[in-house]
């Protein structure tokens, strides 16, 4: 029997992640290919890409094929801050991919924990996204990083938001000489060094939880890496821990995000293909009151590591001659399907590769012409 | 096995040398021939030599694991990736130029050429200041000379050909030097690696500073 292995790893990696989500009890939600355009536009810094495909509507309304699918689930959901509300997503999103001229079709998938979101259900999502990375390549690291612990180490060496955005666009890269030359152009040299401790801290749970704690108590941030380590207490005794790196190089916008921020990377993947935290920010500026964390998995860049199967596009090529009948061509081929087998019939060369070829000759099947 | 993506020409040279004195040597990369890849399975490294403003590209799509780049390559097409060290060679500067005596009218729409659209489009909307920007691909000190601008922006290394023109730097805009880039995942599943290679270039290019 034939199958189509690169269609049947990107198939079987979502079915998989339907079953693991639908597992922990969150629930499919489907939605519109459009979105008012309106939307997008008020929060364009919250995309990967600012390019929406746009289209006006019969009745004279912007519309847009989905850049992204959290905005409409916030939008979408209800907003009852004293319910839990766990939902999973696979959609196609409409954006331009990274290096690419052009607009691309996305498959992404992902979930999303609105309402009451308490350190348990930040903790479950943060698993998940560990045990959905396990599902799309043998080798993962799992990035977790705090925004608030690292605003607030940022808040340290100034009150100026510039400079602190510019601060946290170093920490992403973990640029520290970067860190270093702004604080000594602004006359700050050496208030950089909590900063800079936290972002050197990284590593395994184990190694480096101690450090940012002992940053943390020294610089009053302990509360918050206390809630940390009470949520990375969900990796114990799991084999996902050994996965699971502290990182604040992982850093997501602040008007946006809060709290846990996390990126997934798979071996042999160029580019982190999961992406997630939490974030209330984006609750308030839609006029929500509820809290929220989610995660999304890019799909599309899963297809770096399927490889060209090496086996033949089909069992039999059967090559009919110019006398053969359609009567006889179905016969043969049908006898010839009936292990299973896939055939083409074609009356001459048909540009696939087949395991074997034979040849329809007066309605007698040969191995030879 | 670390891929690295090197910048041709006398960074690059200057560059490799780096890595050899810190202990990742591969003699056959000095051999006049036409190999693209330069192999040392021992060192575990294995160099190739691309056009400066690809370095960033081979590095963010994974070909190569780090490289070097210079920061005005990176403030350009602001690749997502990693800036591990800035190794102080490759100095030169981002600048304004243009003919000598140039006076800039506030009430005209400034024309700005050069190759670095973005940085300075952003250079002058700091500013507050309007402009067309004419994109060229090279030979830049031109423009003005030819007024088909009124101004370039451009990398400055040493101020000669500027003066030879009858141009100069009006204003500099940022210092550039080499910066040591590594690509995020790759980063994940060769940390050690890169961060030893990372601590023994920063530590001799910082003893030069």
């Amino acid at each position: 029997m034939r199958n189509d292995s690169r269609a049947d790893d990107a198939g079987q990696t979502v079915d998989s992640l339907r079953t693991l989500f639908s597992s922990h009890g969150y629930t499919p939600y489907r939605m519109s290919k459009f979105e008012e355009y309106d939307l997008y536009s008020r929060n364009k810094d919250f995309l990967i890409s600012d390019n929406v495909l746009t289209f006006t509507d019969t009745d004279g309304r912007l519309m847009a094929l989905k850049p992204d699918v959290t905005l409409s689930i916030v939008k979408n959901t209800d907003d009852i801050p004293e319910r839990t509300r766990k939902i999973y997503y696979d959609e196609r999103v409409y954006r331009v991919a990274r290096g690419m001229g052009g607009f691309r079709e996305i498959r992404q998938a992902g979930l999303e924990c609105i309402g009451n979101v308490d350190e348990c259900c930040a903790a479950e999502v943060l698993y998940l996204a560990a045990a959905s990375l396990s599902l799309c390549g043998k080798s993962f690291i799992l990035d977790v990083s705090n925004l608030g612990i690292l605003t607030a180490f940022t808040a340290l060496i100034t009150e100026d938001s510039a400079l602190q955005e510019q601060l946290l666009q170093c920490a992403a890269q973990k640029n520290l000489h970067g860190i270093r030359s702004l604080c000594a152009a602004q006359g700050l040299a050496g208030k950089e060094e909590a900063l800079v401790g936290l972002l050197e801290a990284c590593g395994p749970i184990d190694e480096a939880l101690p450090k940012v704690k002992t940053l943390c108590e020294r610089f009053g941030a302990l509360k918050k890496v206390e809630g940390l380590s009470r949520i990375l207490t969900v990796f114990e005794d799991s084999p996902f821990k050994a996965s699971v790196r502290l990182d604040f190089s992982a850093v997501s916008d602040t008007r946006y995000y809060n709290g846990l921020a996390f990126r997934g990377f798979v071996e042999g993947i160029p580019d982190s293909v999961l992406s997630g935290g939490q974030y209330d920010h984006l609750m308030r500026r839609m006029h929500k009151r509820s809290r929220a964390i989610g995660f999304a998995v890019y799909l599309d860049l899963l297809s770096r590591l399927y490889t060209m199967p090496d086996t033949p596009d089909v069992d039999v090529l059967l090559i009919c001659d110019e006398n053969t009948t359609p009567a006889e061509m179905r016969a043969a081929a049908e006898a010839l399907r009936a292990d299973g087998s896939s055939v083409l019939t074609a009356p001459g060369e048909a540009g696939v590769t087949a395991a074997r070829t034979l040849y329809l000759i007066n309605g007698e099947v040969r191995d030879k012409c | 096995m670390l891929n690295v993506a090197l910048p041709k020409g006398r960074l690059g040279e200057k560059v490799y040398d780096l890595f050899e004195r810190a202990g990742y040597p591969c003699p056959s990369i000095k051999e006049n021939n036409r190999k693209l890849i330069f192999e040392n399975e021992e060192a575990g490294v294995r160099y190739f030599w691309v056009k400066p403003s690809d370095v960033a590209i081979y590095v963010e799509e994974g070909a190569a694991d780090i490289g070097v780049a210079g920061k005005d390559i990176l403030l350009e097409y602001q690749p997502d990736l990693y800036e591990l060290a800035d190794l102080h060679i490759g100095k030169c500067r981002m600048t304004v130029a243009a003919q000598k005596g140039f006076r800039d009218d506030p009430r005209r729409t400034l024309r700005v050429a050069t190759k670095f659209s973005r940085i300075a489009r952003a250079f002058y909307a700091s500013r507050g200041r309007d402009i067309d920007i004419i994109h060229l691909n090279g030979s830049i000190e031109l423009a003005p000379i030819l007024h088909l601008s009124d101004v370039i922006v451009d990398i400055v290394e040493t101020g000669t050909t500027l003066k030879e023109n009858n141009l100069e730097v009006v204003e500099e805009i940022f210092p550039i030097s080499a910066r040591l880039i590594a690509n995020k995942s790759g980063y994940k599943f060769k940390s050690e690696q890169i961060n030893r290679i990372a601590a023994a270039l920063s530590a001799m290019t910082e003893e030069k500073v």
